[in-house]
C-alpha cells in the first residue's frame, strides 16, 4: 500500500514538472518580445528602457534558469505580477478561486445526483423505454456544447421564466445557490451521459454476479439487492468516473464562467489570454493542471478503499 | 395436464407407501416441462419428482441434464423467457403461480438453496454476519449458526469478509445461511463438489445433522452417483432433461435398471473391485440435439430399432420405483406378467389399479 | 463512444438495417452538407449585409429566422457559417490524423525509447484537462481560425496516436510484415505501403467518432473569441455575438446557431458511431 502510494506520488510530481515546464516554455517560445509589451509598446521604446525591463523581469537569463526561478516562486505562492492589472497574480486568483470552486462543487453535486440516479434507473429498468430514454437523453445532452446549453438555459429559465438571475455570482448561501444553479447545470449536463453510462454498465456487470442471483433465490427483497449488492459492488467504477469528471470540470469553468459573466479563474484565464497577460495565464493554467492531476491521483488512491479484496491484497 | 395430475394424485391416495403416509410430501413436481426459446429440446421434459418431509433425495446426472433447473423450479426460479407446463408444489403451494411478494416470501422462508461455488454465492464486499442477517438470522443467531456448522471463533468469523476464509469454511457459511430462515426444504446443488474429500465428508455430516434437527427435506444434487447412493434415501437419475430412473438408493446401487445408470456406475472406479472401467460411448447431449424417441438410444448398447421412436415413459419397477426404458420395461413385463405399456394413460391406470 | 449499444447478449448475426435514429441523423447531415454547399444559392441575403433598420427583427417573411443586432439575416449567416463550421473540424482531424498516425505507427514499429518518448509526451498532454492545452497554444500564438485548427489538431494528436499504436502493435505481429522484411523491404516502405493502409479503415472510423467533439471544441474556441474572428459567420462566434441580445429578450441570434451546432453534433454522434461500428467490424 505504502509502495503504491509513493509510486503514485512520484508519478504525480513527474507529471507536474513536465506540465509546468510545457506551460513555461510555451510562453518563453512565444513570438514577439514580452519586454516590448512590458515596456509599454514600440512607440516609446529605447534600448535602455528595454534592457531595464529585461533585467527587472529576469528576461535576460537562460530558459532553464527562468523556469527554475518561476517554479520556485510558484511553489512559494509568489506567482508574479499581472501585466494587465499590475496586481499580484496570487491575489487575483485568491479573489476568484472561491467562485470557481463553488461552481465546480455545485456542478459535481448535480451530475452525481442526476447522473448516478439516471444510471440506476436505466439499470433497474433495463431494456425498457426508461432505459432508452436515459441513454438517448444523456447522449443528446452530451452533444450540446456547454456554452450552447448555457444560452438555452438562460433563454428559458432566466429570460422567459425569470426564475434565475442571468449573470453574477450572488452573496450568501441561498444567493450563491440561486446565481450558480444555471451555470452549474450547464457544466453538469455534458457529464450526465458518461456518468449514467458508467453507472448503468457497472450495475449491469454487478447484477450478473452469481451472488446476486443467490440473494434473489433466497428471497432477499429487491430493494436490498439493488442497494447492498448491485450498487454497492458497482461503486468502484462509479466513484472513479465521478472523480475524473469532477477534476476535468476545472477546465470546463473557462467556458461556463465566460457565458454567465462569473468572475472566477476560468474567466480570468480568458481575459488574460485576450490581454496577453502571460503571468496570469501561466498561473491559472498551472493551477488548473495541478488541481486536475492531484484529483485524478487521489481518485486512483481512493479506489482500493471501496473494494476490501484489493485493500487486503495490497496490505498483505 | 389436469388429467395426468389427477391420475397421479389418485395413485398417491390409493397406493401410497407407509413411509409416504407417515410423512406428507413436501416438494412435488408433476410432469414439469420447461422450454426456453432458442433450444431444440426442452430443458426439462415431463419431470415428476417428490421429496417428503425429512427425506434425503438424490438427483444425479451429467452437467446439462437439467438437475439445477429442476432444483431452481422449486424456488420458482426459471430461466428468462422460459415457458412451462406441469406443476411445482411445495407444501401444497403452486410455486409457479406465485408472484411478487408471495414468491419472495416463499424463497425467503420455505426453501433454501445451497449453491455449488460458495465464493460466488457470497458478496465479496460484505461481511459474513451481514450475509446471515440478510438471510433472516438475528446477530446472535448468526453467531450460533456459524458455531453450529462447525466454524471456530464464530464472533470473529461474522466480522470477516469472504476472501479471508477458505472454500470449505465458506461452504459452511453458505449452509449456515441456508439454515438461517429455518426452511422446510433444502436444495443442495453440487454443494460439496468443489471441496476436497475430507472437507466434503465433514460438510455432508454437518448438512445431515442440521437437516435432521430442523426436520427439513433435502434435495441433494450431484454428478456423483456413488455419493448419492451412499448419502440419500432415494435417487432420481436424469438424462437430457428427463428422469430416466427413480429408485431407493440401495436398489439403485445393487440393481441399476436403466442402461444409462448402469453405464454411470461402471464408468466410475470403486475401491476393492478390479473390474474394467467402461465409459459410456458418445457424448452428452446438448440443448441443440433433438430426439424422436428415447434420448439415450444413440449412446445405448442395448438400444433396439424401436427405441429410436419410443417416447420415454415411466415403467414401474418394484414399489415406488420406476425406469424410463423400453427394453427394461419389456423384460420386466415378461417376468411379472405385465403388459407392455403403449400409452402414458394406460400405464398410469395400470399403476393405480395394479 | 462506441459502447452506446450495451446489449446483454449478442444474438446471432448483427442486423444490417439502419435504426430510425441513424436514418434521421444521416438525413440531417446530408441536409446540412447540401445547405453549406448551396449556401450562395439558398441564402436570401449576403451573410454580412448589415441593415441596422432591421436590428433584432423576429421571424418574418423577409427574415425567416430573424436578424441579429446588426440586422444581418440569421438564416443566411447560418447557411454560410455551415461552411467554416464543417470544414474546420475536417482540417483539424486531418492534422491530428497525419501527426497521430505517424507517431502511433512509429512507436509501435520502433518500440524501445521511441515508444517510451511518445508515450511520455502524450502523458504530459493528457495532464491538461479539456481544452487547456489548446488554450495554452492560443495564449502563446494568438487567436484566429488557423491557430485554433492547428492547436486543436495538436491536442487531438495523442488520442489518435494511442489508438493507432494499439492497432499497429497487433498488425506488426502479422506474418505479412515479416514476409516483406525478409524480402529486404525497408521499414518505412512497409509502414507506408502496407501497415498504414491496413489500419486505414479502423482509424477512419475512429476519426468519424471524433468529428463531433472536434466541431464542439472549435465552436467553443470561437465562442470564447479565440477562434474565428468577425465578420466570420462561424456558428460559435454567432452565439457569442448573439448572447448580449438574449438579455434583451431576443433569443434567436444566439439560439439559431446554437441549435445548428447541437443538431450537427447529435447527428454526427448518432450516425458516426453507427458508421464507425461498420468500419471497424468489416475488417
Amino acid at each position: 500500500m505504502l509502495a503504491r502510494i509513493s509510486r503514485r506520488l512520484a508519478g504525480l510530481l513527474a507529471t507536474l514538472f513536465a506540465a509546468s515546464f510545457v506551460i513555461f516554455a510555451a510562453v518563453y517560445a512565444a513570438p514577439g518580445d514580452p519586454a516590448v509589451f512590458l515596456a509599454g509598446g514600440r512607440d516609446k521604446l529605447t534600448p535602455e528602457r528595454l534592457a531595464s525591463v529585461r533585467a527587472q523581469y529576469h528576461l535576460d537569463e537562460p530558459l532553464v534558469v527562468q523556469y527554475g526561478r518561476w517554479l520556485w516562486d510558484s511553489v512559494h505562492l509568489d506567482l508574479g505580477r499581472s501585466f494587465q492589472y499590475s496586481d499580484q497574480v496570487g491575489d487575483l486568483i485568491a479573489a476568484r478561486l472561491p467562485t470557481t470552486l463553488e461552481l465546480v462543487a455545485y456542478a459535481t453535486v448535480l451530475f452525481v445526483v442526476l447522473g448516478v440516479g439516471a444510471g440506476i434507473l436505466a439499470a433497474v429498468r433495463r431494456s425498457t423505454w426508461v432505459d432508452s430514454a436515459v441513454v438517448g437523453g444523456t447522449t443528446l445532452a452530451a452533444s450540446v456544447p456547454s456554452f450552447v446549453a448555457a444560452i438555452a438555459l438562460v433563454s428559458l429559465f432566466g429570460v422567459q421564466l425569470g426564475w434565475f438571475p442571468v449573470t453574477g455570482s450572488g452573496t450568501g448561501l441561498t444567493g450563491t445557490l440561486h446565481h450558480l444553479t444555471l451555470p452549474a447545470l450547464s457544466l453538469a449536463l455534458g457529464a450526465l451521459a458518461i456518468i449514467s453510462r458508467v453507472t448503468r454498465q457497472a450495475m449491469a456487470d454487478a447484477a450478473a454476479s452469481d451472488h446476486v442471483e443467490a440473494a434473489r433465490a433466497s428471497g432477499v427483497p429487491e430493494r436490498d439487492i439493488i442497494r447492498r449488492h448491485v450498487l454497492r459492488n458497482a461503486l468502484g467504477p462509479i466513484v472513479t468516473m465521478c472523480g475524473l469528471v469532477m477534476a476535468g470540470m476545472l477546465a470546463g469553468t473557462v467556458v461556463v464562467e465566460t457565458a454567465f459573466g462569473l468572475s472566477g479563474i476560468g474567466s480570468l484565464l480568458v481575459g488574460a489570454i485576450n490581454a496577453h497577460d502571460f503571468p496570469v495565464a501561466q498561473a491559472v493554467l498551472l493551477l488548473m493542471v495541478t488541481g486536475y492531476v492531484v484529483v485524478t491521483t487521489l481518485v486512483d488512491l481512493v479506489h482500493p478503499l471501496l473494494d476490501p479484496r484489493v485493500k487486503e491484497v495490497r496490505t498483505v | 395436464m389436469t388429467e395426468a395430475t389427477e391420475t397421479t394424485e389418485s395413485t398417491e391416495t390409493t397406493e401410497s407407501t407407509e413411509r409416504a403416509e407417515a410423512t406428507p410430501t413436501l416438494l412435488s413436481l408433476e410432469d414439469l416441462t420447461v422450454r426456453v426459446p432458442g433450444t431444440a429440446r426442452p430443458l426439462l421434459d415431463s419431470v415428476t419428482l417428490t421429496v417428503a418431509e425429512g427425506e434425503v433425495v438424490g438427483l444425479v446426472g451429467e452437467s446439462g441434464s437439467g438437475k439445477s433447473t429442476t432444483a431452481k423450479a422449486a424456488l420458482g426460479l426459471l430461466p428468462t423467457g422460459a415457458s412451462c407446463e406441469g406443476s411445482v408444489r411445495v407444501d401444497g403451494t403452486d410455486v409457479l403461480r406465485l408472484r411478487g411478494e408471495a414468491l419472495r416470501t416463499h424463497r425467503a422462508d420455505t426453501v433454501a438453496m445451497i449453491h455449488q461455488d460458495p465464493r460466488a454465492t457470497l458478496n465479496p464486499v460484505r461481511r459474513i454476519g451481514d450475509f446471515l442477517v440478510e438471510r433472516g438470522a438475528t446477530r446472535e443467531r448468526a453467531v450460533e449458526l456459524l458455531a453450529a456448522v462447525g466454524l471456530s471463533d464464530p464472533e470473529h468469523r461474522a466480522r470477516q469478509r469472504p476472501h479471508e476464509l477458505s472454500g470449505g469454511m465458506l461452504q459452511r457459511v453458505v449452509i449456515a445461511g441456508a439454515l438461517a430462515a429455518r426452511p422446510r426444504l433444502l436444495l443442495a446443488d453440487e454443494a460439496t463438489s468443489a471441496l476436497d474429500v475430507t472437507t466434503q465428508a465433514e460438510i455432508l455430516t454437518q448438512l445431515r445433522t442440521a437437516r435432521e434437527e430442523q426436520g427439513a427435506g433435502l434435495l441433494f444434487i450431484t454428478h456423483d452417483l456413488h455419493l448419492a447412493a451412499a448419502y440419500c434415501d432415494r435417487v432420481y437419475v436424469m438424462y437430457a432433461g428427463r428422469v430416466v430412473e427413480e429408485r431407493t438408493a440401495r436398489a439403485l446401487f445393487t440393481a441399476p435398471a436403466h442402461p444409462y445408470t448402469r453405464g454411470l456406475l461402471s464408468c466410475s472406479p470403486t475401491l476393492g473391485e478390479s473390474r474394467a472401467l467402461v465409459p459410456i460411448q458418445g457424448r452428452p447431449p446438448s440443448l441443440s440435439d433433438t430426439f424422436p424417441g428415447c434420448p439415450f438410444a444413440p449412446r445405448c448398447g442395448e438400444a433396439e430399432e424401436e427405441c429410436e421412436t419410443w417416447l420415454p415413459e415411466r415403467v414401474p419397477l418394484e414399489e415406488g420405483a420406476s425406469v424410463a426404458c423400453r427394453v427394461v420395461g419389456r423384460r420386466s413385463a415378461g417376468r411379472n406378467g405385465w403388459a407392455q405399456p403403449t400409452t402414458a394413460g394406460q400405464t398410469k391406470n395400470k399403476v393405480s389399479h395394479g | 463512444m462506441t459502447t452506446l449499444a450495451l446489449r446483454p447478449v449478442a444474438t446471432g448475426r448483427r442486423t444490417r438495417r439502419r435504426p430510425v435514429g441513424v436514418l434521421l441523423a444521416t438525413a440531417a447531415l446530408v441536409l446540412v452538407v447540401l445547405a453549406a454547399a448551396l449556401a450562395p444559392l439558398l441564402a436570401p441575403y449576403a451573410p454580412d449585409a448589415i441593415d441596422l433598420s432591421a436590428s433584432l427583427a423576429g421571424t418574418s417573411g423577409d427574415h425567416l429566422l430573424g436578424t441579429d443586432s446588426s440586422g444581418q439575416d440569421l438564416l443566411s449567416r447560418v447557411l454560410f457559417g455551415a461552411r467554416t463550421s464543417l470544414i474546420a473540424p475536417l482540417l483539424l482531424l486531418t492534422v491530428a490524423a497525419l501527426l497521430g498516425v505517424t507517431l502511433g505507427v512509429l512507436s509501435a514499429w520502433r518500440g524501445g525509447w521511441v515508444d517510451t518518448l511518445v508515450s511520455r509526451l502524450t502523458d504530459v498532454m493528457y495532464a491538461f484537462p479539456g481544452l487547456l492545452f489548446t488554450v495554452l497554444i492560443i495564449a502563446v500564438f494568438g487567436t484566429g481560425t488557423t491557430t485554433s485548427v492547428l492547436a486543436l489538431g495538436l491536442a487531438f494528436t495523442p488520442t489518435v496516436a494511442r489508438y493507432t499504436r494499439s492497432l499497429a502493435l497487433s498488425e506488426v505481429r502479422k506474418p505479412y510484415v515479416d514476409a516483406y522484411r525478409v524480402q529486404g523491404m525497408g521499414g518505412t516502405r512497409i509502414c507506408a505501403l502496407h501497415l498504414v493502409p491496413n489500419l486505414g479503415r479502423a482509424v477512419l472510423g475512429y476519426l468519424v467518432v471524433l468529428f463531433g467533439e472536434a466541431l464542439m471544441s472549435l465552436a467553443t474556441l470561437s465562442y470564447l473569441g479565440f477562434g474565428a474572428q468577425p465578420p466570420s459567420s462561424d456558428w460559435g462566434l454567432m452565439v457569442q455575438e448573439g448572447q448580449s441580445a438574449v438579455v434583451q429578450g431576443a433569443l434567436l441570434p444566439a439560439l439559431v446557431p446554437g441549435t445548428a451546432i447541437a443538431l450537427v453534433v447529435v447527428s454526427v454522434n448518432v450516425a458516426g458511431v453507427w458508421a464507425a461500428d461498420r468500419l471497424g467490424s468489416q475488417d
